[in-house]
């Protein structure tokens, strides 16, 4: 568990509004490791989601390099942007982010199109824990139903590290549970790198590495001696 | 194979706009529908006169003359350029069909002693063309044959020349010289009492004393040859056989009016179908614009699953994509119903063997091409932009749109109008370019409503000032020659004749430096009652003597003003060159007039008195008795019963009319429907929440309703100014796209045709909106309060 998946040294982003400037990240340098699940905890407003954003290929750093296994991302065009997404990285939203008019089954499909080696989709929401519910409609599925199909749409694809902005933020504690037994089962049985970020501090138990986040930069990095299961986190 | 789930998204996304789509598809369908009609028949309206000229070796010149020898014709056949040179006999013949009242009228053309003849081949419909021999064989044109139930072997009555003769009909025939038919005299088609009728040459130099001799030459030229210079080398040599001046297919009758309606199917290919089109590319880019802003968050996701750029731009294209094919399969079936009807209508006033439509595959794929590439213009700025968001801006909610307190708002402070209304104008001046392409959208639907009825107005003026003001007589007897003055009293004296008053015609050339004319100049006594010269701003206008009066075109055609002087050259008789000051202009909607005073042209031909046609106005009891006596006059060469043709021809134009009214109607509607339902549908999905929001607050729903109604009718009404003016755009240029020699549609709209175009769209508007403001009532409060925009 020594190699790092993502590398990133003096991390930087400004954002430039025109009246003020603001430093999501400034100089962030760190690592993640292959097979490890990492929790990025923070206020608002201190840059995890911003870092998640970076790493993932959806946003692009002002300055500073970050490195997926040998490969530099900063610099990459949005054309290889989208094919690193495509091919590596798994998301899960706080919003859940599903396509209204897709059933279950055809949200996972939407990744599946797309990837090379994908499993198939029911497979994927067998893993989560929804096999009886492939045929339904996000608007028929509860939130934590509809978190899972996120995060079976973002494995599908059978991802080299899998990104979380909150996945537990719009559920209740019970519903909380089952998604972040999900991301266990994802990180147990395929051994994908999974980053979640988290305004909940209780979730930090579940985590290989926990890393804090202030103000754009990394706080403290811990390393959990021991692991806690979902199920035993209080909420 | 499995289906993407892109591309079913794509499909359930359209499936539930499908309201939106179709109301855009149709205001699509309506361009492909007109671009179909109009383009399709002027396309196949050309290709089946070019390949009926073709096959039948329709003629490029002819020229008429009095009496010129045979022997002549090896000289004209010899002038470089000419390929074939036919000498014919031409003559005016009245006729007498057994079991018609009325007097008929017959043009017979001479066949050559070898039976066909080279040029302007007439096509046989039934039997066979009359032996070369035969004294009494004749063919005549297919369309009297139908109108009066001739068929081969049937017989009736002419009068040659003075001796009235039993024709036997040998055949019938089409002729490419008389695709439109139209007798002297005549405003319309009459099939029943104008006959054209083929003769064998021997026969025909009989009847008009023409043995070794001929009256009509015809010729065709080869590629490359300068027509003005055959032209000239003809006029010089006809010139003292009474030649009147050889003319090409621009003044032949039948061609200037197959000319005419392609003129008139082109200027609507080029006016109707942009407009259709352009709204269309509006509507959706205003409903794209709407369904990628609500997806911003789909967009993101999509992106962040590693959907390229490309991949989203094309998603967002084929809804536009598939809303085009929606509208360019109706546009399809409409069109090719209107394209059906209107080579129906073609068949009646046309007599072509055939209709090629054939062209239509290209038709059909051009008109389907423009409107993919409409929907896709509207479409492509949209599908870029939801390409160009970065995905992790496009996951955050848009910030909500920026109020600015500016001029408008002081204003509207100052009106102290209440929230609502305000509400109503800050929207409109947050978004003011898509609220002014609504107005223009609906200011279409208004200006293709007004054009439509301009015609109604256009042809109300053209009935009132030629029938009603300029021609009050109920017949016009045309002489074969002119005649004294003094036949007037014989005419008088013939049974039913009221009021009968002479009027003498003579051919010539108005010239001004290099621009010319070939004109009949009318000239009457200054107290003619029946046909009269009506003057541009109403009123008769009497021509002074020593000068000459042009309608208002043929001055501008000459670019002549009142004042300056026009030379002109007679045609007939000892052929003298005036010079005449040009006195006033008139208004006149159907030909190209000339007029001078009836002693001064008498004078200037140093002749006495002579007439060429008599106006008559006759008593109705006593018709059948001058029909009779007409029978009997030997120097009739046509009549026209101006009761009748009024008639005719106010049917045809109402008939017309209120079938392209009613069409014109319809498309003005769907435009109005489509921009205002998908304007509302579009207002209430922004501000669903602002709407549910005034509803918790305790507005009522028709106080909530009227907000989303009233910014529609907000645009309606101030749509409408730019429509009139608009209507009044596509009503000019209409008019001058089917102005020509033959006739001008006068330039007038009634005040009131903008009322009531204004009132329909009106209502359409508020019909749309009330139809989306339903969907108030139904919303649920506490669910709009909960999503998440």
């Amino acid at each position: 568990m020594t190699t790092p998946v993502f590398r990133t040294s003096g991390l930087t982003k400004v954002y430039d509004t025109g009246k003020v400037t603001v430093h999501a990240l400034a100089g962030v340098d760190l690592n993640l490791y292959e097979g490890e699940l990492t929790v990025l905890l923070g206020p608002s407003g201190s840059g995890k989601s911003t870092l998640l954003n970076i790493l993932g290929g959806l946003d692009t750093a002002t300055s500073g390099h970050v490195w997926f296994r040998d490969q530099e991302l900063t610099g990459l065009g949005d054309r290889a942007l989208t094919a690193y997404r495509r091919d590596h990285v798994g998301f899960v939203f706080q919003f859940y982010n599903l396509v209204a008019s897709l059933t279950a089954r055809e949200n996972v499909q939407l990744v599946t199109d797309v990837s090379k080696n994908p499993m198939s989709p029911a497979e994927a929401l067998e893993m989560v824990g929804l096999a009886p519910r492939l045929d339904h409609f996000p608007a028929e599925l509860s939130g934590g139903e509809q978190q899972r199909v996120a995060i079976a749409r973002a494995i599908a694809k059978r991802p080299d590290v899998l990104l979380c902005d909150e996945p537990t933020g719009a559920l209740d504690s019970q519903t909380g549970v089952q998604v972040l037994e999900a991301l266990k089962l994802v990180n147990d049985e395929l051994g994908t790198a999974t980053v979640v970020i988290t305004h909940n501090v209780a979730i930090r138990k579940m985590a290989h590495r926990v890393i804090r986040f202030q103000d754009g930069r990394l706080l403290s990095t811990e390393v959990n001696d021991r692991r806690i299961a979902p199920s035993e986190i209080e909420w | 194979m499995v289906m993407h789930a892109l591309d079913r998204k794509l499909l359930r996304d359209f499936a539930r706009l499908w309201a939106q789509a179709l109301a855009i598809a149709v205001v699509l369908a309506c361009g492909v529908a007109a671009l179909l009609t109009s383009f399709g028949m002027y396309q196949a309206l050309g290709d089946s006169r070019d390949a009926y000229y073709e096959r039948n070796r329709f003629a490029d010149l002819w020229a008429p003359a009095r009496r010129a020898p045979l022997s002549l014709l090896p000289t004209i056949a010899a002038i470089p350029g000419i390929r074939t040179a036919e000498a014919r006999i031409e003559g005016m013949v009245t006729l007498d069909l057994p079991g018609r009242e009325e007097t008929a009228v017959g043009q017979i053309l001479s066949l050559p002693a070898s039976g066909e003849p080279l040029l302007n081949l007439p096509l046989l419909r039934a039997g066979r063309l009359p032996e070369p021999e035969a004294v009494t064989e004749v063919a005549v044109n297919a369309a009297f044959a139908a109108a009066n139930g001739y068929r081969p072997g049937d017989r009736f009555f002419a009068n040659l020349n003075g001796t009235r003769r039993e024709l036997t009909i040998s055949g019938t025939v089409l002729s490419p010289e008389f695709i439109y038919t139209l007798g002297p005299g005549a405003m319309m088609p009459d099939n029943e009492g104008f006959a054209v009728i083929w003769m064998p040459e021997r026969a025909a130099a009989a009847a008009f004393d023409m043995e070794g001799a001929f009256n009509s030459l015809t010729v065709a030229l080869y590629a490359g040859a300068s027509p003005a210079e055959v032209i000239d080398r003809i006029d010089t040599l006809l010139d003292r056989y009474g030649g009147t001046g050889a003319h090409g297919r621009d003044r032949q009758m039948s061609d200037s009016f197959v000319s005419s309606e392609m003129n008139q199917l082109w200027t609507m290919t080029i006016v109707l179908p942009p407009i259709f089109f352009g709204v269309a590319a509006f509507l959706v880019n205003m409903v794209l614009g709407r369904i990628v802003a609500l997806e911003r968050s789909e967009i993101g996701l999509l992106k962040a699953l590693g959907y390229s750029n490309a991949a989203i731009a094309g998603h967002y294209l084929m809804l536009a994509g598939l809303t085009a094919i929606v509208g360019i399969f109706i546009g399809w079936g409409v069109g090719a119903w209107l394209a059906h009807g209107m080579a129906g209508l073609y068949a009646r006033f046309f007599d072509f063997p055939y209709l090629i439509f054939q062209g239509s595959w290209a038709v059909y794929v051009v008109s389907g091409l423009v409107g993919l590439g409409a929907a896709a213009f509207g479409a492509l700025r949209v599908a870029l932009a939801a390409a160009r968001l970065p995905p992790a801006v496009a996951m955050q909610p848009p910030a909500p749109p920026r109020f600015r307190r500016g001029f408008s708002d002081r204003l509207m402070a100052g009106l102290h109008l209440s929230q609502p209304a305000m509400m109503i104008l800050r929207s409109i001046t947050r978004w003011p370019l898509r609220a002014a392409a609504s107005a223009l959208g609906l200011s279409m639907a208004v200006a293709v409503l007004a054009a439509a009825s301009f015609f109604n107005d256009a042809m109300d003026k053209m009935m009132d000032v030629t029938f009603g003001q300029a021609n009050r007589q109920d017949a016009v007897l045309i002489f074969t020659q002119n005649l004294p003055e003094s036949a007037l009293d014989e005419l008088r004296a013939l049974p039913g004749a009221m009021q009968v008053e002479g009027q003498l015609t003579e051919a010539a050339i108005l010239r001004n430096g290099h621009l010319e004319k070939h004109v009949g100049i009318e000239a009457r006594r200054p107290d003619a009652d029946l046909s009269r010269i009506i003057g541009a701003a109403g009123g008769v206008v009497t021509v002074p003597p020593g000068g000459i009066v042009l309608t208002a075109r043929l001055a501008a055609q000459l670019r002549l003003a009142i004042g300056d002087e026009v030379e002109v050259a007679f045609l007939s008789g000892r052929r003298e060159t005036v010079h005449l000051p040009l006195m006033a202009t008139t208004e006149q909607y159907i030909g190209l007039g000339a007029y001078m005073d009836f002693e001064t042209l008498n004078r200037m031909r140093r002749q006495a008195p002579q007439i060429s046609l008599a106006n008559l106005t006759l008593d109705d009891a006593r018709k059948a008795a001058f029909h009779r006596a007409l029978n009997d006059m030997p120097a009739l060469a046509g009549t026209a019963m101006l009761t009748d043709m009024r008639r005719s021809f106010q049917d045809t134009i109402r008939q017309n009319i209120s079938i392209t009214t009613t069409v014109y109607i319809t498309i003005a509607v769907l435009i109005a429907v489509g921009v205002t339902y998908n304007g509302a549908r579009i207002q209430l999905s922004e501000r669903a929440r602002e709407l549910a929001s005034l509803r918790i607050l305790g507005f009522s729903r028709a106080e909530v309703s009227f907000i989303l109604v009233g910014e529609t009718m907000v645009l309606a009404l101030l749509a409408q100014p730019p429509g009139w003016l608009a209507g009044l755009g596509i009503a000019w240029a209409f008019t001058q796209g089917v102005d020509s020699d033959l006739y001008q549609i006068p330039f007038v709209i009634a005040p009131s045709t903008f009322a009531r175009a204004s009132l329909i769209v009106l209502l359409t508007a508020l019909a749309s909106a009330l139809v989306v403001r339903r969907r108030i009532d139904r919303l649920d409060l506490v669910a709009v309060m909960k999503t998440r925009e």
